[in-house]
């Protein structure tokens, strides 16, 4: 079997808030005992609702935010982060935020944000990241004119094109994705969508996906793990987990999913015709 | 005669940029026990023409009408005393975020209350009863305790409920509600929307559902307008609209839904021509 690109192992995150002088310390287990791996090419996708604790793995993974216990391994290699976490760790882990309109220096050329992680990890000349940062935007779908704009003249698919862009400029080994899509409006997710399966047929990219909504997950995940309150109540193949849901709380969130199939509609007409 | 009734409504922004049309002559009708949805994209003036009506709109705003009744008063030519005696009490409107429409530094309890005192006359001991009536009918069992609590003490779908619980304290004819469970999870997505279906049920009010979520329209609505743009692409019965969508606009919607797609990618609205639908004005 080949080396998965990632695997955690039983990973814990308590948040201790500081008690008073009366007051107790409060301990929030945030994340509780996660294990799963990931293999090349594929998607996982994070199932949960607001607060659930899937934010926190993501910042966990992407070694922004340390663990309480437990083991991150990336390419096989454990990351530690006693002494800080290597340069060469960090260039393999990327991650595009929910809100592109945030996560973008105003005051910063698209250029510039995406020759930015050469310039602080690579010793490419000026010229070598300028064409290297003029292709990635092209890739994206973006033209060469956008170069020299700034990020109020985009829009926010363009945004969040930009947003995956810059990830991908360092060649990561995965791609953490909190909620990208879940600010844009349907017809620009579906643009997005389709970006990230292309840019994965294309460069085997592997995908962390983080998400509440059930019908993107559904399209673009090889893998779904269901969260609730820090554990994970359910871990399988998407096909399995869609279809066959053993948790209570994956069928509530299924049930709770609004369903716009015409069979659906009619079942709903014919009921609220029953009780007029 | 429809409860809420609006001919060619043109709602237009001076900008430094010139006349921005934001809704370009779109008709609405609303009737009482009426769910209708607005659905369409960011920018498409679903919640700018209902602003409208409300008489939310900033300064900058001009708006034009061939015709804005509400029961056949005319909302238009309506000073503005007479208009605040409706507006809050007969036509209520509910926010997209919950959290950010209510005020910070009162409790909720007061929130209510004043809406009460303002528009029914109610204080003191008959308030607070009303006030804990009312949360309980939107399922905030332990009212009474929850009065004295700040909107920040509450979770995102509690201070929705509050919203709910204020929108229809006066008893609205017309409920308004504007991306009402966009910011919530779908759970409780699903509890607000089942609400809110019931509230109108049981009191008959006419509801306008103004959303961008196509599964939102297929739970709630019985009558769906399609708007792009500041126009009005499509108007039917929901279950028309989902089997048998006339315009290419809503075909295209349709189709970007990810549990909609065919093969291995979805399509995308840019594959959809609809440009003749906007009647020549792009």
């Amino acid at each position: 079997m080949t080396t998965p690109v990632l695997e955690v192992r039983d990973l814990n995150r308590k948040y201790v808030s500081s008690g008073g002088l009366f007051r107790p310390a409060k301990v929030v287990h945030a994340v509780k005992s996660v294990n799963f791996t990931l293999q090349k090419g594929k998607t996982l996708a994070v199932v949960g609702e607001s607060g659930c604790g899937k934010s926190t793995l993501a910042r966990m993974i992407t070694l922004i935010d340390q663990q309480s216990s437990g083991e991150i391994l990336i390419d096989g290699d454990k990351v530690d982060a006693s002494h800080g976490v290597s340069k060469v760790m960090r260039q393999k882990v990327q991650i595009v935020f929910q809100n592109p309109y945030g996560s973008l220096n105003p005051r910063q050329k698209i250029g510039e944000v995406l020759a930015e992680p050469l310039l602080l990890n690579t010793d490419l000349s000026a010229d070598q990241r300028r064409q290297k940062a003029m292709d990635m935007l092209i890739k994206v779908g973006l033209g060469p004119e956008h170069f020299n704009r700034y990020p109020h003249m985009f829009s926010g698919g363009q945004r969040q094109r930009i947003a995956i862009a810059r990830a991908l400029m360092l060649n990561p080994s995965f791609l953490v994705l909190d909620e990208p899509v879940s600010a844009l409006d349907l017809s620009v997710q579906a643009q997005i969508l389709n970006l990230l399966k292309d840019l994965q047929d294309e460069f085997g990219l592997t995908y962390v996906f983080i998400s509440h909504d059930l019908s993107v997950v559904r399209y673009i995940a090889d893998e779904v793990m269901v969260m609730y309150f820090g554990e994970v109540v359910e871990y399988g193949t998407r096909d399995a987990v869609f279809n066959n849901p053993q948790h209570s709380y994956t069928q509530t969130l299924f049930a709770a999913t609004p369903r716009a199939d015409v069979p659906s509609i009619k079942a709903r007409l014919a009921k609220k015709a029953a009780l007029a | 005669m429809a409860l809420l009734d609006i001919k060619n409504l043109t709602v237009s922004f001076d900008t430094s940029a010139g006349l921005f049309k934001a809704v370009d002559g779109i008709d609405v009708a609303v009737d009482a026990r009426e769910v209708l949805a607005i659905v369409g994209e960011s920018g498409s003036g679903k919640s700018v023409a209902m602003l409208a009506v409300m008489g939310l709109l900033p300064s900058t705003a001009t708006v034009t009408a061939d015709k804005l009744e509400f029961e056949g008063l005319d909302l238009l030519a309506m000073s503005p005393a007479d208009k605040r005696k409706i507006i809050g009490k007969d036509i209520a409107m509910i926010f997209q975020e919950p959290v950010a429409s209510l005020n910070p530094c009162f409790t909720v309890g007061f929130q209510i209350e004043e809406v009460l005192a303002k528009h029914m006359g109610l204080s003191g001991r008959a308030a607070r009863d009303r006030t804990v009536e009312l949360l309980h009918l939107v399922g905030i069992k332990d009212g009474a305790e929850r009065l004295g609590a700040f909107p920040h003490q509450m979770s995102g779908g509690q201070c929705q409920r509050v919203m709910i619980a204020m929108a229809i304290s006066c008893n609205p004819k017309l409920l308004i509600a504007d991306e009402p469970t966009t910011a919530l999870d779908v759970t409780i997505q699903k509890q607000i929307l089942d609400l809110l279906v019931k509230l109108q049920v049981d009191t008959g009010m006419g509801l306008i559902m103004i959303t961008h979520d196509m599964g939102v329209v297929a739970e709630t609505a019985d009558r769906v307008i399609v708007q792009y743009k500041g126009h009005k692409m499509e108007e039917a019965d929901v279950l028309t609209l989902f089997e048998n969508p006339k315009s290419n606009y809503t075909r295209a919607l349709l189709s970007a839904l990810p549990e909609n797609a065919v093969g291995d990618r979805l399509p995308t609205v840019s594959d959809f021509n609809f440009a003749a639908e906007l009647g020549g004005t792009q």
